[in-house]
């Protein structure tokens, strides 16, 4: 049988988890600020601002069109971010994973902490944003409570990607490049701020095989306006199989890199 | 203290038996025997790039070896590192100190590392810090430690698992005679309450004070074993006279049959009758800087591993 690492991966992954939580809450009143002012101003400048121009799209009112949006690329950036920054200070310039490690740990237990960590920040500012969403009047209720346990197969997904990039970065500096060949361009390109049919035919496809945050916008923007369609399973399946593949093969680079 | 747990002999806490570590093409650590017994405290002296710290990785289960056998505690690094590590405390030679939290939060929260229950973990942390006598430095961030309050955390965290092994690699880096000595002081108390200690150093003096068993490496090699006394009489004898190195003095010696070393611009002359030396330097040469000192690990480290810098 093909060693994957995933049997080296044990409860003790949730102390890893817990440190990064017990680390977060030190610091709570930066690390709240974000998920209650980004969709404020979003909404106000794209959603109210630029959308006054901005007819209706498929029959929705271009702030409710953009506010499922808004959530994931929440949850993109705070996953995919914590999995490479700050990942990446903790294991490169604080040696924090070596002194894990040291303790009854395996490798594996710390990469599975650190993303689960990852996919839970991303949940949490999920959480955080929805009552600005509400107050807008801007999402369906009581559906739209769905984003939150969504959040968290969402950005498993992209703290999973984000390791992958950590595990085979020469330096911090060089995670620059994932973030604005690979994130940016998702931020614009996946269905968020208009919707992916007016662009080329293969485009739409590239997107639709190859850009995670299409599938997270398609499930968000189902939740928020209660329009379920196959598609949205498909999505959903695209998120899982591919959200474990970058697991394993994170767990997998982590080795490499860190157990010589 | 461990009964539960299944050693090889009572005595051996550690040992290795053809121990290798490659990298690539370099061999790190070449087919080493050593055993580490129950209650001492084991040194690894060498240059640098001798092996020794990649041979503590493998002791502390984080390098895997390439050949040979290890085990700690009886059992086998490579099929059993969560149950061995559960029973070792590590000083790392680099401070990996969490600078997110305070001294006392970095105990706390690398005891969960080891399961202890919060209640346990507290009251173990007020004791450490109490033992490593940084009470008053409980709730400070890191990054406004001391290096020697770094390094005296670092042994407390080491020991909030209440270890069976120490592994100390290089426990005293950079720290000012004052703190070295309190550091010696606990390790010899620790040792005192039945712990067992592996360490390396470049400081042959600590070395000297502290190993009741050494061993000297270089290039993956272990070039010779045994106590710092022994050590000392059989490869540097018992005391050692330093001359000017100049011609007169080194026409002394020859008349007088004594062997010497010329090391830059000092003789040195390995002998057990250090007085006759002294003596006819004095008488014949009418030398002034003769001195006369007891043998040290340094003159064995020298003599072994040689005068080349290494990188």
């Amino acid at each position: 049988m093909v060693d994957l690492g995933l049997s080296r991966i044990t409860g003790s992954a949730l102390y890893v988890w817990r440190r990064n939580w017990d680390a977060f809450i030190k610091t709570y009143r930066v690390n709240f600020i974000p998920p209650f002012v980004e969709p404020l101003l979003y909404l106000l400048a794209l959603g109210y601002g630029l959308g006054a121009f901005v007819e209706a799209i498929d029959g929705i009112p271009y702030p409710q069109y953009i506010a499922p949006a808004l959530v994931s690329i929440s949850v993109m950036y705070s996953a995919f971010f914590e999995c490479t920054y700050s990942s990446f200070v903790r294991m490169y310039y604080q040696k924090t994973f070596d002194a894990i490690i040291a303790a009854p740990l395996s490798i594996e237990d710390v990469i599975a902490g650190e993303i689960l960590w990852g996919a839970t920040r991303g949940t949490i500012y999920a959480t955080l944003m929805l009552p600005v969403l509400i107050a807008f009047g801007v999402v369906d209720l009581p559906t739209s409570f769905l984003l939150i346990p969504f959040a968290l197969p969402a950005g498993l997904l992209f703290a999973c990607i984000g390791m992958c990039f950590t595990a085979i970065t020469p330096g911090i500096d060089a995670l620059n490049y994932p973030s604005f060949l690979f994130i940016t361009p998702m931020f614009l390109f996946s269905g968020t701020f208009f919707p992916l049919d007016i662009l080329p035919e293969q485009v739409q496809y590239f997107a639709i095989a190859f850009l995670p945050l299409t599938h997270v916008v398609n499930v968000n923007r189902a939740i928020t306006l209660t329009a379920f369609s196959p598609f949205v399973l498909f999505s959903l399946v695209w998120i899982g199989v591919v959200t474990v593949i970058f697991f394993v093969i994170a767990l997998r680079l982590m080795r490499r890199r860190l157990i010589v | 203290m461990y009964s539960h747990l299944r050693r090889d002999s009572i005595s051996d806490v550690i040992v290795a038996e053809s121990l290798e570590k490659r990298f690539d093409d370099v061999v790190a650590v070449d087919r080493i025997d050593f055993a580490v017994r129950e209650g001492e405290i084991f040194g690894f002296l060498g240059p640098n790039g001798a092996g020794k710290t990649t041979t503590m990785k493998m002791i502390q289960c984080v390098s895997p070896k390439t050949a040979g056998t290890l085990r700690v505690f009886g059992m086998d690094v490579s099929t059993r590192p969560r149950q061995i590590k559960q029973h070792l405390g590590v000083v790392p030679q680099e401070n990996n100190l969490d600078p997110d939290f305070t001294a006392y939060q970095n105990l706390t929260i690398y005891a969960r590392y080891f399961g202890i229950p919060r209640k346990t973990a507290e009251e173990r942390a007020e004791e450490l810090l109490d033992f490593m006598q940084l009470r008053e430095k409980s709730d400070v961030l890191i990054d406004k430690l001391s290096g020697g309050m770094k390094r005296r955390l670092i042994i407390a965290r080491a020991l909030v698992n209440d270890p069976e092994l120490l592994i100390l690699d290089e426990p005293t880096i950079g720290l000012d005679p004052q703190a070295r000595h309190l550091i010696w002081e606990k390790l010899k108390e620790i040792q005192a309450q039945g712990n067992t200690q592996v360490m390396t150093t470049h400081y042959l003096d600590e070395a000297a004070r502290l190993c009741d068993r050494l061993v000297i490496m270089d290039h993956g090699k272990i070039l010779v074993e045994g106590s710092p006394g022994s050590l000392i009489s059989e490869y540097a004898g018992t005391d050692i006279v330093e001359a000017d190195s100049t011609p007169q003095v080194m026409a002394c010696l020859d008349a007088i049959g004594a062997s010497y070393d010329a090391v830059g611009d000092v003789v040195q002359v390995f002998t057990g009758r250090p007085h006759d030396v002294v003596r006819a330097l004095m008488e014949s040469c009418s030398h002034e800087k003769v001195l006369a000192r007891p043998a040290t690990l340094e003159d064995v480290f020298l003599k072994l591993t040689g005068r080349t810098l290494r990188e």
